[in-house]
């Protein structure tokens, strides 16, 4: 028996050191970015370019954020790019339609598209767990359906919003940064919230460490599966809400880019695909580091190709990192 | 010809094979037997090579080999046809019988599908078994895959030069009774090509088939016995043959049970492919254990209780009252509580801590609209830690890095805590060491006296025996004999045994 101790113990003391590892490498490789851009170009550091970085990365932050739950599952949602366009396309209809001004009914249009956001991420979550379909084809093919439900809508137009009180998400500023930023904390810290605070949270790391056993605790799984991608659509919305309020246009095209945004930066900030690890706090870190990297190799002045080839190496070391490759025996 | 010289295994913490000694002749059947752990499988391993003995040598032929894995013993010529089937099932037969032998048939990159199809039809033609070589497995019943699965194994016949010897697990469970004769016989006649060595729970097979046979007991050969020699009897004393100590099993904490009521009543259940016609009541305080070898149901058993498998034939209450929808939520909200025996992949969340663990399973209690009540969850932990001494620096501890018996200590608290008071306890002890076996045996007396009822599969016979107010004696799905064992009025080893093989 003593034999066995032992083995248990040196097997902890590797995996704390890992575990220590894993837990502070992002927000180790964010500051090391940022330091390296200061010194390359002092100006990376002003409040002004911060600021370009937050509202750049806030809506992108949003959809992360989503994703992050489904993916605590053990899942995965890769529906962001159609549910983001439709959020968006609808908020606009609904807005105009209303109004088009915050100060009249027309608010009524952000719960709306939040609604929207839900309900997509309702059907997803359904046809993964009723039809028995992968999550990642499930929601791939959502996407998709979103993408074309959205140019149907607007039939390929712009729809521009020019309310001056909704575009000062962008315009307000407070200590330097524009209001929407202070939108996405405070979502931030409504996430935050549910991750630790909620039974919907606590479910959501049970089934993703371990499925079998949430089932024999007698939880309901299915349940949780689809609430989390619901819970997904709604951040996927306010996304949608706060792109929409950073260009002042809906259109189908408003989801582009979102998806390897936010899948890139759940993995680099430490957020093991195969669930039951990580956390918002993590896809802040991951998504600040997305942003960074972009915003600072245009300081420094290099081209965007080479940014797309950073983003990929730091994804397979953010994936090399965080697993436990001798615990995996076939990948697929 | 091939020869085990006092080979030893070790695992940690397990001392698997002690000096054993093996040996097969030429065109010999020799038999395998032994209790459940008695390390009749490791010794298969190291027999084919997936094991290599820590001490001692392994002979061919008087010349000493050392085996890396299967392929090297493969070369030796020693093969092994496997308990659970090894076939693909999405791949013919033919692909099968040569699958990682394919250079062969390749002509230029490409593979001469006629030549490996008659070479197939040579081979199937060994055990007599008239299919045509591309069906796809799938189609196949049991019994001809496992025909197939032997003549993918006499293909090492053509391949190298020697003997063989054939490693037959558990060959006939999946098999009727015909099918069990047919098989027999074929090995019969297949003594001319091979050596066979044939591992079964079942002693009349063993019995019936085999020229000698090695009785295993504890990592130890403890008896070999020519066929003629063979005596039922005196194998099963000879497998078991301990006593049980009365002290460890706290025998004298044993409290009879109300038997005026019943927590769970089986009458005449039946799931098919699994067990059937079952039928016990379970009462408060009492420790029921169900008793036979692997796949004889006893896990079946358990997942019906907690509403996993639906019963086909006859009715299950829990508490007076059959399921409405039979799922697991439905058992956990009537008080079944489930300790799985993979302790890792169902018992415990790795990645959350204690008190996460320990209210996994009621979290309703400690939460209003959704929003978790974390200081009385915390508040939980910590009575539940010093009541059962759990030792962890904290209840923000991860689950994980606990030791094995405090991670048991742990999904009893999340039951017990949660108010079951019917427990479903799959190998409670496996794995543990010795200090912390005895914790979890206090605490299934402790449940008991709290008039809970407990359904155990226990790890070893003895633990039954020790523990258990009642044991029920299965085999291949169906009840054998019910047992009493009031305090210092057990029933044997032998006894259980006897209904077992």
């Amino acid at each position: 028996m003593a034999k066995t101790l032992t083995a248990d113990k040196a097997g902890t003391g590797f995996s704390i050191r890992r575990e220590t590892l894993v837990k502070w490498a992002p927000l180790l490789v964010l500051i090391v970015l940022c330091a390296f851009f200061a010194v390359m170009e002092p100006r990376f550091l002003s409040t002004r370019n911060f600021a370009r970085i937050l509202i750049a990365a806030s809506p992108a932050l949003m959809v992360a954020i989503g994703v992050t739950f489904v993916i605590i599952m053990g899942s995965i949602d890769l529906s962001m790019e159609g549910t983001v366009s439709v959020c968006a396309v609808a908020f606009a209809f609904c807005f105009l339609w209303l109004g088009g001004t915050l100060a009249s009914w027309a608010w009524l249009a952000l719960p709306f598209a939040m609604l929207v956001g839900a309900v997509l991420g309702f059907v997803n979550g359904l046809i993964h767990v009723k039809l028995r379909i992968p999550s990642f084809m499930a929601s791939l093919a959502m996407g998709f359906v979103g993408t074309g439900l959205a140019m149907v809508m607007t039939g390929g137009d712009r729809i521009r919003i020019e309310d001056a009180l909704f575009r000062s998400l962008l315009t307000e500023r407070i200590l330097g940064f524009p209001l929407m930023v202070y939108v996405a904390g405070v979502f931030l810290l409504v996430a935050w919230f549910i991750q630790t605070r909620t039974t919907l949270g606590r479910n959501f790391y049970a089934v993703g460490g371990g499925e079998d056993l949430a089932i024999a605790s007698g939880l309901n799984v299915n349940r949780v599966r689809v609430l989390g991608f619901t819970v997904a659509g709604v951040f996927f919305a306010v996304g949608a809400l706060l792109a929409v309020g950073r260009i002042g246009i809906a259109e189908t095209a408003t989801g582009n880019n979102f998806m390897f945004l936010s899948i890139t930066a759940v993995v680099v900030g430490g957020t093991a695909l195969w669930g039951g690890v990580g956390g918002v706090w993590n896809t802040l870190v991951g998504v600040l580091i997305v942003f960074v990297i972009g915003n600072g190799m245009v300081v420094i002045g290099l081209p965007g190709y080479v940014q797309d080839g950073v983003l990929g190496i730091l994804v397979i070391l953010a994936v090399i990192l965080s697993t436990d490759r001798k615990s995996i025996s076939f990948v697929k | 010809m091939y020869q085990l010289n006092k080979v030893d295994k070790k695992f940690p913490g397990v001392h698997a094979l002690k000096a054993v000694d093996f040996k097969i002749g030429r065109g010999e059947i020799v038999g395998l037997i032994g209790e459940n752990g008695a390390g009749k499988s490791t010794l298969m391993k190291v027999i084919y090579g997936a094991y290599q003995p820590d001490g001692g040598t392994v002979t061919v032929d008087g010349k000493t080999v050392r085996f890396q894995n299967p392929r090297q013993a493969m070369d030796h010529g020693i093969g092994m046809v496997f308990q659970e089937q090894s076939l693909i099932t999405n791949l013919t037969v033919m692909e099968n019988i040569f699958l990682g032998f394919e250079r062969q048939f390749v002509r230029f990159g490409v593979i001469n599908w006629t030549a490996m199809a008659e070479a197939a039809r040579h081979q199937l033609r060994k055990v007599k078994l008239d299919i045509d070589p591309s069906t796809v497995t799938s189609k196949l019943s049991f019994a001809q895959r496992q025909l197939v699965e032997l003549a993918k194994v006499l293909t090492l016949e053509e391949r190298i030069d020697g003997d063989l010897v054939i490693l037959l697990d558990e060959p006939t469970s999946v098999l009727a009774k015909e099918e069990v004769e047919l098989l027999f016989s074929l090995v019969r006649e297949l003594t001319s090509r091979a050596s066979f060595i044939f591992v079964s729970h079942r002693m009349d097979e063993v019995m019936e088939l085999s020229d000698r046979i090695y009785v295993m007991k504890d990592g130890e050969v403890v008896d070999v016995v020519a066929h003629d020699a063979a005596n039922i009897d005196a194998i099963q004393h000879k497998m078991v043959g301990r006593e049980v100590d009365k002290q460890y099993y706290r025998e004298q904490k044993q409290r009879p049970y109300d038997g005026s009521k019943a927590l769970v009543r089986f009458d005449r259940v039946g799931v098919a492919g699994k067990f059937n016609d079952i039928s016990f009541d379970l009462h408060p305080g009492e420790v029921l254990c169900l008793v036979g070898t692997e796949g004889s149901g006893r896990e079946a058993i358990l997942r019906t209780i907690f509403g996993l498998e639906k019963p086909g034939t006859g009715t299950v209450e829990i508490k007076g009252r059959p399921f409405e929808r039979t799922n697991a939520q439905e058992a956990v909200a009537r008080g079944v509580g489930y300790v799985p025996r993979e302790r890792k992949v169902e018992g415990i969340v790795n990645g959350m801590n204690v008190y996460e663990n320990m209210t996994l399973s009621q979290m309703g209690n400690y939460a209003s609209k959704g929003v978790l009540r974390i200081g009385e969850e915390k508040a939980l932990a910590e009575e539940w830690i010093k009541r059962l001494s759990i030792k962890t620096p904290d209840v923000y501890k991860d689950c994980g890095g606990l030791s094995g018996g405090n991670q048991q200590k742990v999904v009893l608290a999340k039951w017990r805590s949660g108010g079951s008071d019917i427990f479903l306890l799959d190998h409670p002890t496996r794995g543990l060491d010795i200090g912390a076996k005895e914790d979890v045996y206090d605490m299934i007396r402790e449940m008991c006296d709290d008039g809970a009822g407990i359904v155990l599969v226990a790890d070893t016979l003895e633990e039954a025996i020790g523990l258990s107010h009642t044991i029920l004696v299965l085999k291949d799905g169906k009840f054998q004999k019910r047992f009493a064992g009031p305090p210092g009025d057990k029933p044997s080893l032998y006894d259980l045994v006897h209904h077992m093989i």
